[in-house]
């Protein structure tokens, strides 16, 4: 890969004022065909066109199957010599309806469903989910249940920015980089394992609670993860972050600035790395965050660098909450204790008859939930998740719709990448860090 | 502006007429509504008995419902719009929200309720030769032929 370095960020789009860059409809950087025609004419040289500077532009088609598009992200791109002047997003190619397939399944089954979106980090889903059930119910989870999911979702931020590590590295060429960030992800899925019994995809977070409490020793396990952890971060300094080579092929690539960023309902660390202090954690507090101390990462020049460096200081920020949760994690029951939303003990089905009955109706028709409709959004490592969920009083939702922020964040692609080569598409899609399965879904 | 308004779990809740969407939008935009966070649809088609509408809002077989933020004042509100079955057409919002161009992308895809004034309304999520919305209440989920005898999927 080339460590050439463009000067400063969109150098071909014209003088304009905030964010009327991504307001325009003719000329701006999303180029606006259909998947056919750019099909059609790929690999050819433009030459029916009456404008003579874009004779010489060719379409690419970069994806689906592209080992720096993290899935199957297809990029129609426009290029100018090695130089992306436009390009489009395709993206469809993970869809499986998971939606649709919402509506025929139960609350109770559902986060089986949701889970299964973003599987970098699915506990985020799975939580917006319950989080929106819970709300249709009016009901209150437990303190402990809203600790544990806090304490859960926390180490899945960080599982999540440290797989970011390892991709963002293989992208740009450090490749002893994917190593490090898969080994210490590792370390936080061995813990997952423990306390849900799955790696990815946990259904842990569920409606009225979590599934299982905490395994016997997990305060020992966690302070292993949190020595672990902290030195490795400091590595990732030593090999990245001061490197010139490094720097060199993010600082100033794929440039945003504020209100280009609102315009186009960017959030997360695409958003936080203009300098725009945004965090549902802190500005819109949800479990009890705002009983833990943390501080929000920002960066300055809304490149590529600062995303990486938001993502690397987010982790540190994460394992401070976790610190604090260590100690002050409330006793008390892991979910609610009603028996027509959480299944009985094991062992009470055996004694009770009524027990029986209300497992045997959770695991068969589910619980029915009062007609309404509701929002509810969380702080995803990817900015903001929420869940739109529309009930008619039967045991399914009527509708359940996932705001994915991969989804919405990829609009920035177009934006991001005008003006840049080829290789800096390259490090610019890294550092939008989608999920595919999320933005498919 | 002047449109029925109620509050469900802490949010508020507005209900413009189609026609009134982009002034509403306008001015919300003007009051510190600086981000549609949200855009999505739902077909009430099997839902007819909802109850959560005010008086004056006639229902309809589609909704467009458009959440947005407000940073300053940390507010959420939602939009409701109802869309009639016959001529599924709602203003875009991209020239207030240039962000809503893929969500808008998405409900065409979806449900077929078509956006005037959109850039680029093509499919986003199936391929471009898709017949048929997949979201709405009267798409079948499709069955996959398996050799039972019970089954009603064609063998």
């Amino acid at each position: 890969m080339t460590s050439e370095v463009v000067e400063t960020d969109n150098q071909s789009s014209p003088v304009l004022s905030n964010d009327e860059r991504v307001r325009l409809r003719e000329g701006s950087a999303v180029l606006r065909i259909s998947e056919s025609d750019a099909t059609s004419k790929a690999g050819n040289e433009i030459t029916e066109t009456s404008d003579p500077s874009e004779e010489t532009r060719m379409i690419l088609n970069m994806g689906p199957s592209h080992p720096s598009t993290h899935g199957v992200l297809r990029l129609i791109l426009e290029l100018e010599g090695e130089t992306v002047e436009r390009s489009k997003p395709v993206i469809g190619y993970l869809h499986t309806g998971m939606e649709k397939t919402a509506e025929t399944l139960s609350y109770t089954q559902g986060s089986t469903n949701v889970t299964r979106m973003d599987y970098a980090s699915p506990l985020f889903t799975e939580l917006a989910f319950s989080l929106a059930v819970e709300k249709l119910l009016e009901i209150e989870v437990p303190p402990r249940a809203t600790w544990i999911r806090m304490l859960m979702c926390e180490l899945n931020r960080i599982s999540s920015h440290l797989l970011f590590q390892a991709t963002n590295g293989m992208d740009l060429g450090a490749v002893s980089m994917m190593i490090y960030g898969w080994r210490e992800r590792e370390e936080v899925l061995r813990f997952f394992e423990k306390v849900t019994g799955l790696r990815m995809n946990h259904n842990y977070i569920r409606p009225g609670g979590v599934a299982v409490d905490l395994h016997d020793g997990w305060q020992a396990d966690l302070r292993n993860l949190l020595e672990i952890i902290p030195p490795r971060l400091d590595e990732y300094d030593d090999l990245l972050t001061g490197q010139p080579l490094f720097q060199k092929r993010l600082q100033g690539i794929g440039s945003l600035n504020t209100s280009e960023a609102l315009a186009l309902s960017a959030t997360g660390p695409i958003l936080r790395s203009t300098g725009y202090d945004w965090d549902l954690r802190k500005d819109e507090p949800y479990l009890a965050y705002d009983q833990v101390d943390f501080d929000v990462i920002v960066g300055t020049h809304g490149d590529s660098f600062d995303r990486f460096a938001i993502r690397l200081n987010e982790v540190r920020e994460s394992l401070r909450i976790v610190e604090q949760i260590l100690d002050l994690i409330p006793s008390g029951d892991y979910r609610i204790q009603d028996k027509k939303i959480t299944p009985p003990p094991r062992a009470r089905i055996d004694e009770s008859m009524e027990a029986l009955i209300h497992h045997f109706k959770i695991f068969t028709e589910g619980f029915h939930v009062p007609p309404g409709e509701v929002y509810a959004a969380v702080e995803s490592p990817r900015g903001e998740l929420g869940c739109y969920l529309v009930s008619d009083g039967s045991p399914n939702p009527y509708r359940m719709h996932i705001r994915g922020p991969s989804f919405v964040n990829l609009q920035t692609l177009p934006h991001l990448m005008r003006g840049g080569l080829i290789a800096d598409a390259v490090a610019v899609i890294s550092s939008i860090d989608p999920i595919m399965g999320e933005v498919d879904r | 502006m002047n449109v029925p308004t109620v509050e469900t779990f802490g949010q508020q809740v507005l209900h413009p007429k189609v026609e009134e969407l982009i002034d509403l939008a306008t001015e919300l935009k003007q009051e510190g509504f600086n981000m549609v966070v949200d855009l999505t649809a739902v077909d009430y088609l099997s839902f007819p008995t909802r109850t959560d509408l005010p008086e004056d809002v006639k229902p309809e077989r589609f909704e467009v419902v458009i959440s947005m933020i407000n940073h300053q004042t940390r507010e959420r509100l939602r939009l409701r719009v109802q869309i009639e079955e016959e001529n599924p057409v709602a203003p875009s919002l991209f020239d207030l929200y240039p962000g809503t161009e893929s969500m808008e992308r998405e409900v065409f895809d979806m449900f077929g309720i078509n956006f005037s004034d959109h850039p680029d309304l093509t499919r986003i999520l199936m391929p471009e030769d898709w017949i048929g919305h997949p979201l709405r209440k009267d798409f079948s989920v499709g069955q996959i032929p398996v050799q039972f005898k019970a089954s009603k999927a064609k063998r």
